[in-house]
C-alpha cells in the first residue's frame, strides 16, 4: 500500500491500483454522510479532484493519486457510505484505476513515511 | 485572513483540555466539535443535553430614561409592549430595510434592556446601537460575561437541579438571579429547537459552571458543526450566511419579529420597503428544501425549477442527522414557496430532486406552558 499527502492510499494489483482514504483522513473527517465516487470510464490525471466526500459538516474533494482510466467504483458507499469510517483502508475504497505508468506507483509514500508524514502535520 | 490573534473565551482551556477542535470564528478560537464527533454531539443533543460556549455572542445592557421606546427606533418590534421577565427575538435595521444582524432582547431586571447579539456582528451592532441612540441610550457591554447554552430534552432537568428558580420559566422568559454561587441572566431559549436554556454568567465564574454542568451524565459539550446543523434542522436562519443587509425580515420569513402597531405606524428603519413588501409580498422568499437524492446541497448551490432554470440559491444546507438526507434553507420567487413543490438544487454540476417543506424540518419542542 501506497500513500499520498493528500491522505489517499493506493493498492496495486498487476496495472490496476485501488484507491481510498486512509483512516487518519477518515479520522479527520468524521461521520462520513455522502461519497461522489469518480464515472467509470473516465480518464484521471493525478492531482485531479476525482471523489467527493461528504461529513454532516462540509464536502472535501479527494485527489486521484495516479494517472489513468476508472474501471470500477464501490457501490456499496452509495447505501452505506459510514463504511469509510468503519473500513476506510479496505472495504471503504473508492474507485479502481488501469495505470497508463505503474511507475507512478513507486514515487508514492510508504507506510512509513506517510506515518513520518503524518507527524510532521 | 488578518494577522490578528484570535480572541479567546474563558472557557477556551475547558475545550483544550475536553479534546476539542479547535477553530477560528467571529474572531475567536472556538470548538467545532469535541472527541465525540458532529454527528454524535448533534444526536445527544436531540436525544438529552448539550452545553455549548456561545461566550462569542455580544452582550450588553442598553440603559437611559426609556431603553424600550428608544431601542423601537432601530428594530420593527412592539418592545414598549414587552413585558418585564420577557424576551423578544428581533432584527437590527438599515436603513433600506436589510438586516444588520439578528438579536434578542429582554427585561431580565428592571435594569434596561439586556441584548445578545451574533459575535461575528457584535462591534458593529452596539457602534449602530450607540450611534443610533445617542443621547436616549448608553450601551454597556457586558464583555466580562460568558454564555452558556443548555439544550435537549433533558436540559430543563439538568438546569432546574442546579437552578431551582429557573424551573417556573417557559420559553423566552428571561431572568436575573442569584444561583450556582454568583449572578445569572437566565432565559428559556436557545438555538437548536429543544427546550433549553441560556446563561450568561460572569468570566470569572464560567469555567466553574461548565465543569459543575458536565458532572451530570446526562450532558455532553457540543460544538459549533452541530450547532449549526441543529439549528439547521429547526429552520433558523444563520446571520452571514442566510440573513444580510440586502434580505429584508420579509423575505427571510421573519414577519412575526415586525408587530402590527410598528407595522401600522411605519416608524423603524426601512419602514418603507417592508411595508410594502408585506403588503405585495417580496420578489423572494425563504423556504426549507429537503433533498431528495444524491449529495447534500449546501451554500451557494443554485436552486432550479423542473425545466432546469436556476430561479434560487441555497443559503445554508447540509445533512440532517435526524431525517437522514440533505437539508437546506434557499432563497426561490414567491410562487414557488409551497411545502410541496418540487424543484432541483444543482450540486456540483448535477441536478437533484428537491421539495419545498414546512418549516421547521425537525418539529421545535419549546416549553411554552407549564
Amino acid at each position: 500500500m501506497r500513500f499520498t499527502k493528500d491522505h489517499e492510499w493506493v493498492v496495486l494489483e498487476g496495472d490496476v491500483a485501488t484507491i481510498g482514504i486512509t483512516a487518519h483522513a477518515a479520522e479527520q473527517l468524521g461521520d462520513v454522510v455522502f461519497v461522489e465516487t469518480p464515472e467509470v470510464g473516465k480518464t484521471v490525471s493525478a492531482g485531479d479532484a476525482f471523489a467527493v466526500v461528504e461529513s454532516v459538516k462540509a464536502a472535501s474533494d479527494v485527489y486521484a493519486p495516479i494517472s489513468g482510466e476508472v474501471i470500477d467504483a464501490n457501490a456499496v458507499l452509495g447505501d452505506a457510505p459510514e463504511t469509510v469510517n468503519a473500513d476506510p483502508e479496505n472495504g471503504g475504497w473508492f474507485a479502481k484505476v488501469r495505470l497508463s505508468d505503474t511507475s507512478q506507483y513507486d514515487a508514492l509514500m510508504d507506510r512509513d513515511a506517510y506515518e513520518a508524514f503524518l507527524q510532521t502535520q | 485572513m488578518s494577522d490578528t490573534p484570535l480572541k479567546t473565551t474563558p472557557l477556551t482551556d475547558a475545550h483544550i483540555a475536553l479534546g476539542a477542535r479547535m477553530v477560528a470564528f467571529a474572531g475567536y478560537s472556538m470548538p467545532v466539535q469535541y472527541p465525540m464527533g458532529v454527528m454524535a454531539e448533534h444526536l445527544w443533543t436531540r436525544e438529552h443535553c448539550g452545553i455549548f460556549d456561545v461566550s462569542h455572542m455580544g452582550q450588553a445592557r442598553l440603559r437611559g430614561v426609556s431603553p424600550l421606546s428608544a431601542f423601537e427606533e432601530v428594530v420593527p418590534g412592539d418592545y414598549i409592549g414587552l413585558k418585564p421577565r420577557r424576551q423578544k427575538y428581533s432584527v437590527l435595521l438599515n436603513k433600506a430595510g436589510g438586516i444588520i444582524d439578528d438579536l434578542m432582547a429582554g427585561r431580565p431586571d428592571d435594569d434596561g434592556l439586556f441584548v445578545v447579539v451574533n459575535g461575528a456582528c457584535k462591534d458593529n451592532d452596539f457602534r449602530i446601537i450607540d450611534n443610533e441612540l445617542a443621547g436616549q441610550v448608553s450601551v454597556d457591554r457586558l464583555d466580562d460575561r460568558a454564555l452558556i447554552a443548555v439544550q435537549g430534552p433533558e436540559a430543563a432537568a439538568v438546569v432546574q437541579r442546579l437552578v431551582p428558580a429557573a424551573a417556573d420559566m417557559v420559553f423566552m422568559d428571561i431572568r436575573a438571579m442569584p444561583g450556582l454561587g454568583t449572578d445569572l441572566i437566565v432565559s428559556r431559549s436557545g438555538y437548536t429547537g429543544e427546550d433549553g436554556y441560556e446563561i450568561s454568567v460572569p468570566a470569572s465564574e464560567a469555567a466553574r459552571v461548565w465543569a459543575l454542568l458536565l458532572t451530570d451524565e446526562r450532558v455532553r459539550p457540543i460544538g459549533l458543526g452541530a450547532r449549526d446543523s441543529l439549528r439547521l434542522e429547526a429552520g433558523l436562519p444563520l446571520y452571514g450566511h442566510d440573513l444580510d443587509e440586502t434580505v429584508s425580515p420579509v423575505e427571510a420569513g421573519l414577519t412575526f419579529a415586525i408587530n402590527k402597531n410598528r407595522r401600522e405606524q411605519r416608524d423603524f428603519p426601512g419602514a418603507r420597503r417592508i411595508v410594502q413588501e408585506l403588503a405585495e409580498g417580496p420578489a423572494r422568499v425563504k423556504v426549507c428544501l429537503r433533498v431528495l437524492e444524491g449529495a447534500p446541497a449546501r451554500e451557494g448551490a443554485e436552486v432550479a425549477d423542473l425545466s432546469g432554470a436556476v430561479i434560487g440559491v441555497v443559503t445554508s444546507g447540509g445533512y440532517s442527522p435526524v431525517l437522514k438526507g440533505g437539508i437546506a434553507l434557499a432563497f426561490v420567487p414567491p410562487e414557488l414557496k409551497t411545502a410541496g413543490t418540487a424543484l432541483k438544487v444543482i450540486v456540483r454540476g448535477k441536478l437533484q430532486a428537491a421539495e419545498v417543506v414546512a418549516s421547521p424540518f425537525v418539529p421545535h419542542r419549546y416549553v411554552r406552558k407549564l
